[in-house]
């Protein structure tokens, strides 16, 4: 499955962005094979309505989870409607910690 | 004339400002007081009457899904993400939708018509003989301002004298209403947090070409500060209130200062040839 993880920077090693929508970066990470892709987001300097078009896009990029500090209901309407499930993670850590606690599934669903 | 009393800080003594003028000369003249403040309009506190308000609607989408073929156009083009098309499913935020039009004009399918959509309402109402209020009040949760004041503005457009009472702020609110103005009032008081946005409010006016002036309220007589800066940007000054007592006791029972000591008229009939003269100089 392909999970997106916010981020402030492009690599594993990157913190993890607590907003959504204004998010610099979307990690897509492949949990079967380990891969990933940095997705600038072109929305994160938006005047509004950047939730639902942040929500288009990682759907474009399949993810099928998403893992962020924070998320607005106009997004969750959007990636509940896609059935993305969402996971809050507010440890302060790298993508890559987020990424292993997603994978111990220790991680809160947004309901 | 279009005469606007605007602020930056709020609490300054717009709406008071704005309430004295408008009784004043309403005893010899027509005058239009439009309440521009549509987030927490309060003039008509200084003259109640019976009103009918009026919806204020803006046009939203509908979008008929047996006709829409989810191509994704209508969601690519809204810039404020009210639109998100998903590969079966369409979706609409109408509290992100600025009624631009835009989907309905675009959808290749025409699977999209507009419905009013209430955010407010409009009331006008003839308090007193020569007083012409109108007041726009937007709904709670409603997040665009800017239209209601359009149509307040709109329903006093012809006539011979208005006075807008704008919002506190230098924002989009604030603009609509200054835009076509013929001068400005700006009310301060005579405190940090008065001047520093007294000094942006003034930049808002001169961005838009119109002439401006001050009014200084609840003065303790320290006014030096403001003064000085008022001088600099050649800013008159048309009148000073004092900080008394006497004065908020009038405001708080709802009163006028004006129709409670009517020797203040004098000095509001003041202000408003001085903000004549500001506006002839300038034309």
């Amino acid at each position: 499955m392909k999970v997106c993880i916010t981020a402030q920077g492009a690599l594993l090693e990157s913190k993890v962005e607590n907003r959504f929508g204004r998010a610099p970066y979307f990690i897509i990470a492949d949990t079967e094979t380990g891969s990933f892709e940095a997705v600038v987001n072109p929305f994160a300097d938006g005047s509004g309505g950047v939730g639902p078009k942040a929500a288009n896009l990682i759907i474009e990029h399949q993810a099928g989870a998403l893992i962020s500090g924070l998320l607005g209901g106009n997004a969750k309407a959007v990636l509940d409607m896609a059935g993305v499930e969402q996971f809050v993670y507010q440890a302060g850590g790298t993508v890559s910690d987020a990424l292993d606690a997603f994978k111990k599934n220790t991680l809160d669903r947004v309901k | 004339m279009k005469l606007a009393i605007a602020s930056g800080k709020g609490g300054t003594g717009k709406s008071m400002t704005a309430a004295n003028l408008a009784f004043t000369l309403a005893s010899d003249r027509l005058v239009s007081l439009v309440d521009c403040d549509v987030e927490e309009p309060n003039l008509h506190l200084f003259f109640p009457s019976k009103t009918t308000p009026r919806d204020v609607t803006l046009p939203i989408p509908v979008i008929d899904e047996s006709v829409c073929t989810y191509c994704g156009k209508c969601g690519e083009f809204c810039r404020y993400g009210a639109i998100s098309v998903l590969p079966k499913k369409i979706l609409f935020f109408a509290d992100l939708c600025h009624s631009c039009g835009g989907c309905t004009l675009l959808c290749p399918e025409h699977a999209i018509h507009e419905v009013p959509k209430r955010i407010g309402t409009l009331s006008v109402s003839t308090p007193l003989p020569g007083l012409k209020l109108v007041t726009g009040t937007l709904d709670s949760g409603s997040p665009l301002a800017v239209p209601i004041i359009h149509a307040v503005k709109l329903e006093a457009e012809s006539d011979p004298l208005v006075i807008l009472d704008t919002a506190p702020g230098t924002s989009c609110p604030v603009v609509e209403a200054l835009e076509g103005c013929d001068a400005c009032i700006l009310v301060t008081e005579s405190t940090p947090f008065g001047l520093h946005d007294l000094e942006l409010a003034v930049d808002v006016t001169k961005r838009l070409g119109i002439p401006a002036a001050v009014i200084i309220n609840r003065s303790d007589g320290k006014d030096e500060e403001t003064l000085r800066f008022c001088e600099q940007q050649d800013l008159p000054v048309l009148l000073t209130i004092p900080f008394s007592r006497e004065i908020a006791a009038v405001q708080s029972r709802g009163d006028l200062l004006c129709r409670a000591y009517p020797e203040w008229q004098k000095a509001f009939r003041l202000v408003f040839s001085k903000a004549e003269s500001l506006m002839e100089a300038k034309s």
